[in-house]
């Protein structure tokens, strides 16, 4: 209740000798979803953090260093998944409870806890202290949230909750750094190995039992003075707008368009800027360097590598920036909510909406965005069905061959022609073999684990900077160090494949090369769907990127290579037929032709096992639909 | 009547009958009292957790345009749940004294 008792308990530490010099000490970070964990441990640790996946499992893990303040010593921080119980029901539980018991392969058992809850709802979340305290581990009992409480009339008296329940007690406010020196002290305290471990004073209830051990965190909580707080008054208020029935859905589609908008057109001027400078840096160390097939490695190779992996980073940050603030602030739950009917008729949920629909600019900050969607199930189909969403990458493939195949007669009118219906009609595609797959998967192998949907409405706040700044830098390293290391080794691979072997000491024409081999070698299986070897080779190159094909062609073809290319759209009216080129755009619209997506969603599902299968679902998808396309067309079943 | 509501094989009890009400057939802040959840135990639990519990008062509250998902007030805290969910919550018949927590 009053202050100087805000960290009753906690023990006052001798300066440890040893700190850090020997095996580090282990502190996990543990507490209900929307506690206030991420906040906290972002607080502890600052930039000084790791983010990976647990071995074998989709649950992301965050290990970080905090540095204490008095002794200069570390401590090493994992921050565990958000969980109610420690009944291991989901992947998150189990990850949770192997930490704890020592048993999660790379990370030690911890040495201490800090279990964190929301004490403007106290009642609920103390629920959570009943099996974490049984573990007899010392243990830190952090009340987020202590300005809410206090601006909302509750109050809980922390020297008699520590006595009752034999831990000290902290009152804090993660995202303000209020009371933040008490958790230090803690963790000082054990890790100097001062720290006493009472038996709690209230006897732990029977755990599997969740109504015993809901009536005995509400005994705990009358037993420390606890009131609860008022209703949050400006949530109500808020929510009478943005969940009104008229005004909410209209607000909902600005949002919508705002995000779409941003991303789909604001980013690019930064992404071409971007690229420029990428391209007219790599000239200009070009200059410096004698003529050598090393040099076209570094620069054609490697430079541009790094320079692709690069061009995805102001998309990333927009989209992160306006999730960071939809999440920080309380609207992307009552965004989910609103999407959810519409979602659930494809067997899909309201959080997976403004992933699919980032997914029309790039699929990869897409993926990156599904981390908001707690459902393993509906996160894991919402990954699979984001590649076949029409990405901006997919347009100059789309815009080159409409041009060269499509006649630009009048469809409806004069401002809808066959063109811009050929364009909607892939858009079209796109859409209906996502939700298509969307509804395959989740009554085959994604079928839910039964688990119903379920959305917990948080009160509305304002996003800090420092957590939106975190959150930013967080998601463009993941990206930077994940992805970014593996589309970097395709790219020099494809780069071999162009450039090798030498003649003459010289790159080769490409159709010389391993990759125009390759073209040939695949001729055979393409020949069905109308392609061409030079369209095998543009198929291998557009591995890096889909709209690297257009180059490719551009460089096969002797013409320049941009969709703009009058010559380029002649050199394939006279080399392919109709039905190829059209069975092209199908192809296109359904294959997976991104390295850097399936890097992400290899990053995002723990594993290579959901790629590969991605991977070949859609080229098998793609391939048959591109070789009905090219027989109907070629049989004269269509035009 | 106690036994038509312990007994939940049956149809759902018709709308507007006074015992054995579903938390789906409650209107925009009407407050109803949980009985129990008849939904598998992984389910239960899962929504027990977040407060669904027999006994505890539950309070319809804002939803999406079509009315379904809708919020309902439980235990402090609010949470979102799709309808046919909602129609496997059943409450304590309304016409007795109900006890708030």
């Amino acid at each position: 209740m009053s202050d100087c008792h805000a960290c009753a308990g906690c023990a006052v530490a001798e300066p440890p000798p040893s700190l850090g010099k020997t095996r580090p000490h282990v502190v996990a970070i543990i507490g209900p979803p929307n506690s206030g964990k991420s906040t906290l441990f972002n607080r502890l640790t600052g930039l000084r953090q790791k983010v990976a996946n647990f071995p074998g499992v989709t649950v992301e893990q965050r290990v970080g260093k905090a540095r204490m303040p008095h002794h200069h010593g570390e401590v090493v921080l994992v921050d565990l998944p958000g969980v109610y119980s420690l009944n291991p029901r989901s992947e998150d539980e189990q990850v949770t409870r192997d930490v704890l018991a020592g048993a999660m392969p790379g990370i030690p058992k911890p040495d201490a806890l800090l279990l964190i809850l929301d004490c403007t709802n106290l009642g609920r979340h103390l629920v959570l202290a009943a099996p974490i305290l049984s573990l007899k581990l010392p243990t830190l009992v952090i009340l987020n949230m202590a300005d809410d409480l206090k601006s909302r009339g509750g109050e809980v008296n922390t020297a008699e909750l520590a006595s009752q329940l034999g831990s000290p007690v902290a009152l804090v406010s993660a995202s303000k750094g209020e009371g933040i020196e008490k958790v230090f002290q803690f963790m000082e305290g054990t890790a100097g190995g001062t720290s006493s471990l009472a038996p709690p004073r209230v006897e732990l209830p029977v755990l599997q039992d969740i109504p015993q051990c809901r009536r005995w965190a509400n005994d705990v909580g009358s037993g420390a003075a606890y009131r609860a707080p008022a209703p949050p008054i400006w949530t109500r208020r808020l929510d009478s707008v943005f969940l009104h029935p008229i005004i909410g859905p209209l607000i909902f589609l600005i949002v919508v368009a705002g995000v779409f908008q941003t991303i789909f057109v604001g980013a690019k001027p930064l992404m071409d800027g971007l690229q420029d400078l990428i391209q007219k840096s790599g000239q200009g160390i070009e200059h410096f360097l004698p003529p050598s097939i090393f040099r076209s490695l570094l620069i054609d190779g490697i430079w541009s590598g790094v320079g692709a992996v690069i061009v995805f980073l102001p998309q990333i940050l927009l989209l992160f920036l306006f999730i960071g603030i939809l999440e920080d602030s309380g609207y992307l739950a009552r965004a989910a909510l609103i999407a959810d009917r519409t979602m659930a008729k494809f067997g899909l949920q309201g959080k997976s909406f403004i992933p699919l629909i980032s997914a029309y600019a790039c699929a990869v900050p897409a993926i990156m965005a599904t981390r908001t969607i707690e459902n393993k199930r509906d996160r894991l189909a919402t990954i699979l069905i984001a590649p076949f969403m029409t990405c901006s990458a997919r347009l100059p493939v789309y815009t080159l061959i409409i041009a060269a195949f499509i006649a630009d007669r009048p469809l409806l009118g004069h401002f809808f022609g066959m063109q811009a219906g050929a364009l909607l009609g892939l858009y079209v595609l796109g859409f209906v073999a996502a939700i298509t797959t969307a509804r395959l998967l989740k009554s085959s192998i994604l079928k839910s684990e039964r688990i119903p949907f379920v959305l917990e409405m948080p009160p509305y706040r304002w996003p800090t900077l420092r957590s939106l700044s975190l959150r930013l830098i967080d998601r463009s390293k993941v990206f930077l160090h994940r992805a970014g290391t593996v589309i970097l080794l395709v790219i020099v691979v494809l780069w071999v494949l162009e450039n090798l072997p030498l003649k003459n000491g010289q790159a080769p024409p490409i159709e010389e090369s391993f990759a125009g081999m390759i073209g040939h070698a695949v001729e055979p299986a393409i020949k069905p769907l109308g392609f061409n070897w030079k369209i095998g080779i543009g198929l291998i190159s557009s591995l890096a990127a889909r709209e690297v094909i257009v180059g490719t062609l551009g460089t096969i073809y002797g013409k320049e290579g941009t969709e703009e290319s009058i010559g380029l759209r002649q050199a394939l009216r006279s080399d392919l037929s109709p039905g190829g080129a059209i069975a092209l755009l199908v192809f296109f619209a359904f294959a997976m032709q991104c390295m850097s997506t399936l890097a992400v969603v290899r990053r995002e599902t723990g594993g290579w096992r959901w790629p590969a299968m991605q991977f070949a679902y859609m080229t098998f998808l793609a391939y048959i639909c591109a070789l009905i396309t090219n027989e109907v067309i070629r049989s004269g079943l269509l035009i | 009547m106690i036994l038509q509501m312990s007994v939940n094989s049956g149809p759902p009890p018709a709308p507007g009958s006074p015992f054995a009400r579903t938390l789906a057939q409650l209107a925009e802040g009407e407050a109803g009292v949980l009985d129990h959840l008849d939904l598998p135990d992984d389910i239960a639990r899962r929504l027990m957790e977040l407060g669904f519990l027999p006994g505890h008062t539950i309070i319809p509250a804002r939803s999406a345009p079509t009315g379904d998902p809708r919020v309902y007030r439980v235990d402090g805290s609010e949470v979102a749940l799709r309808r046919e969910t909602a129609s496997h919550l059943i409450l304590r018949p309304s016409n007795g004294k109900v006890s708030i927590r």
